[in-house]
């Protein structure tokens, strides 16, 4: 099933991110975030004051205080005062909300951005606090043990192997070395193991980076880019929080907004997957039925580059990207949030035919 | 391009009370949200997706706890947005689910806001320290005193005219059975008596810390026609932003909120808000924000706000009532004090506000703010569909 047409169209005409890097200490968010800002207004030609909608994505938790996301809008240079709005949510889902107002007629561009320090903790220890608070939570059971309980169950099912686990973080490590914004890139030895099955090739970097896109509807975006990514489609859905109410070798939650947002028919030449652990591919091509054919994270994907937040983003960022290029000409962008691929966006993208 | 006009057809909050230690933070909102579902006789099937909001997740410990609370809110398979923009966060996340009906996304959406302040200390999540940054000066009150006293100063106002909102509010959150603070004892001389916390602002001028949630069903034409109960229709709604510091900044009177305003009334075809707006449920956390922001709302002209609070048009029984459910004074909740002002301006137009319902209450004004006064979102909605 697909989503209805609509008779206003949105695409992605602008795409920046910053240089993804194990720790940016010297730097603030807003820091951080402040060249992107510029590059991707830059990239249009247009001033803060001409967008007619900003929508923003991050985490207080990674930012080690309440209200973070407040300072950022400074930066915005939100003055005259700007149609606003955030979510506690990767970037991709502020995209997400940033689509549907446009679709009201309410803005004709849209400014979405996101951004991400992982450096100043231990990122795994803050995200065992998306756990159940009362049950789960309290053991701090970290995110590489439970992507680890995904890619051994993925093994027991016979859907892999460690060999051809590693085959997956090479394969996204090799491409990132055309990728000047991956925070690692070329052949990286598979490594010890981090937690049984996983090595350190199998699990994503930890690092600090920042995103941010320009949405435009119809001929505004015609003016905007020579080659406009157009989102055809967009849909997210959540599964259950507890792992133990889970198939963790399939995810019916991504195969699910992929029908909605018309990912099957016609079939995409290219695949921007947000899978920070090697494990997590194999369960999202099932998903979305992706044949050899297609061109997987030619960015390098999560496994180079995972800031968190701002990944999911990047990912919409990188299939337009290769849309306004003209290096694809119908791109599917995959952003996940929560433990062991509870919740999951994809959107189907597509430039004009040539 | 034409929007799809939005209607409230279920309602539902939780009695809110400083600590809800009966129920989890998922046994919380799903209280909220099935009194909603049960407002609109729908049920968890009818629902197309579910926005809920908060404020920072440090006020409970829990990292974007939409994750865990998806199964409680009957998200499994669903669309689950989490919106965050501070105070005024209620009234963002109802027009966040809106605009999902508005551009139609989806036909009926479920969304919640909540905060369970008992699980943590708000004033310690508030407080963590970010060098070369201005501290929160000893809480909300401590940020928000000084522009209190400019306003005083600018306009004149007598020194009374807080406890007079406070005494209105309290009266009013009487009438409310969801209310946090139920004051039967409550007179203006208590007010006036009780310890001064943040000069010029007393003890019974500030809101309380409250457990709470607040949940709304919002849907299309065809599901405002299958409602059993009057609908609530959105006549306009937007949200605005400023930066927090800087020079040009008018504390007293932002203009994010006067533009968020006049977009508002633009929307909804108001041209003389005072006349034509029969109640606004507004977000005063410290009773002095009453006549502020009549004024930054158009209600009133620069410094007169205070003198409709002086002679009771902002009373219940009033020319224009004002929180006339208890408001954030009485009920504070923080993530759900937004959306409690949206769901009680819809109350009322739907004439299901009970006890505090004003007579003939057709269009009325939902608003919050939040961060420095620097996030605005509002809504009108009225007994008619917008075009009607």
């Amino acid at each position: 099933m697909t989503s209805a047409p609509r008779d206003r169209e949105i695409a992605v005409v602008a795409f920046a991110q910053t240089g993804h890097r194990r720790t940016s200490e010297e730097l603030s968010e807003v820091e951080m975030l402040m060249p992107v800002l510029h590059e991707v207004l830059d990239r249009t030609g247009l001033k803060t004051a001409d967008i007619g909608f900003t929508c923003s994505g991050s985490s207080d938790y990674l930012a080690g205080r309440a209200f973070s996301f407040t300072l950022a809008l400074d930066g915005v240079g939100a003055w005259p005062p700007i149609s606003e709005s955030h979510v506690e949510m990767d970037g991709a889902w502020a995209l997400y909300e940033a689509w549907t107002k446009l679709l009201t007629g309410d803005a004709d561009t849209a400014l979405v951005y996101s951004y991400g320090k992982s450096s100043p903790g231990s990122v795994r220890d803050v995200l065992t606090r998306q756990l159940d608070p009362y049950y789960v939570a309290p053991l701090w059971p970290d995110a590489v043990a439970l992507a680890a309980l995904q890619a051994q169950a993925l093994i027991d099912a016979g859907d892999t192997d460690e060999p051809a686990l590693a085959a997956v973080a090479a394969r996204n490590r090799e491409a990132a070395a055309a990728n000047p914004h991956a925070q690692l890139r070329g052949a990286v030895p598979q490594g010890d193991h981090l937690v049984r099955p996983l090595r350190t090739g199998d699990c994503p970097p930890i690092g600090d980076g920042a995103a941010a896109v320009i949405l435009a509807a119809g001929d505004r975006a015609r003016d905007l880019c020579a080659r406009p990514a157009w989102i055809r489609g967009i849909d997210h859905r959540i599964e259950a929080h507890g792992l133990g109410v889970r198939d963790l070798t399939d995810s019916p939650s991504t195969r699910l907004a992929a029908e909605r947002a018309g990912a099957f028919e016609p079939p995409v030449d290219t695949a921007e997957l947000h899978a920070p652990f090697s494990a997590q591919e194999i369960v999202l091509r099932k998903a979305l039925r992706l044949g050899e054919d297609v061109d997987v994270n030619p960015s390098g994907g999560a496994l180079a580059a995972n800031p968190i937040m701002a990944a999911g983003l990047i990912r919409i960022g990188e299939a337009a990207a290769r849309i306004h290029r003209g290096e694809s000409d119908r791109a599917l962008a995959h952003a996940t949030s929560g433990p062991c691929l509870q919740q999951n966006l994809v959107a189907v993208l597509e430039g004009e035919p040539r | 391009m034409s929007k799809e006009p939005v209607a409230v057809v279920g309602i539902g909050q939780t009695r809110h009370v400083a600590a809800r230690r009966d129920v989890s933070l998922a046994g919380l909102v799903r209280e909220a949200a099935l009194r909603a579902l049960r407002d609109a006789e729908l049920t968890w099937a009818d629902i197309d997706a579910v926005v809920i909001g908060k404020a920072p997740d440090f006020f409970e410990g829990v990292m974007m706890p939409e994750l865990y609370l998806a199964d409680a809110l009957g998200a499994v398979g669903k669309p689950m947005l989490r919106v965050h923009t501070a105070g005024s966060v209620g009234g963002s996340t109802a027009l966040v689910a809106a605009n999902l009906v508005a551009a139609r996304v989806h036909g009926t959406v479920l969304t919640l806001a909540f905060e369970k302040q008992s699980e943590s200390n708000a004033m310690w999540g508030l407080s963590l320290p970010i060098p070369f940054q201005q501290p929160l000066l000893a809480g909300a009150g401590g940020f928000f005193a000084p522009h209190i006293r400019a306003y005083m100063r600018r306009s004149g106002a007598p020194e009374t005219i807080g406890a007079l909102v406070a005494y209105k509010d309290r009266r009013n959150a009487l009438k409310n059975p969801y209310a946090h603070l139920h004051e039967h004892d409550i007179t203006l001389d208590k007010v006036m008596a009780s310890p001064m916390l943040w000069d010029p602002i007393r003890y019974s001028e500030t809101c309380p810390s409250s457990d709470g949630a607040c949940a709304m069903i919002l849907t299309d034409r065809a599901g405002a026609a299958r409602a059993p109960r009057p609908p609530a229709w959105m006549l306009g709604g937007a949200m605005r932003s400023e930066p927090t510091l800087f020079a040009g900044k008018d504390f007293v009177s932002p203009r994010a909120g006067q533009d968020c305003a006049a977009d508002v009334y633009r929307q909804a075809g108001i041209g003389d808000p005072r006349r034509e707006i029969d109640g606004a449920e507004i977000y005063v956390p410290f009773s002095w924000y009453e006549p502020m922001w009549l004024e930054n709302l158009g209600f009133a002209g620069e410094g007169e706000g205070w003198k409709l609070t002086e002679a009771g048009v902002t009373e219940l029984d009033g020319d224009l009532p004002v929180n006339m459910s208890g408001g954030v004074l009485s009920t504070n909740p923080i993530g759900a004090s937004g959306m409690i002002r949206f769901a009680e301006a819809a109350l009322q137009v739907r004439g299901q506000a009970g006890e505090h319902q004003v007579d003939g209450a057709r269009r009325v004004l939902g608003h919050a703010y939040g961060g420095g006064s620097q996030f605005f979102s509002m809504w009108l909605v009225g007994d008619r569909p917008p075009d009607s």
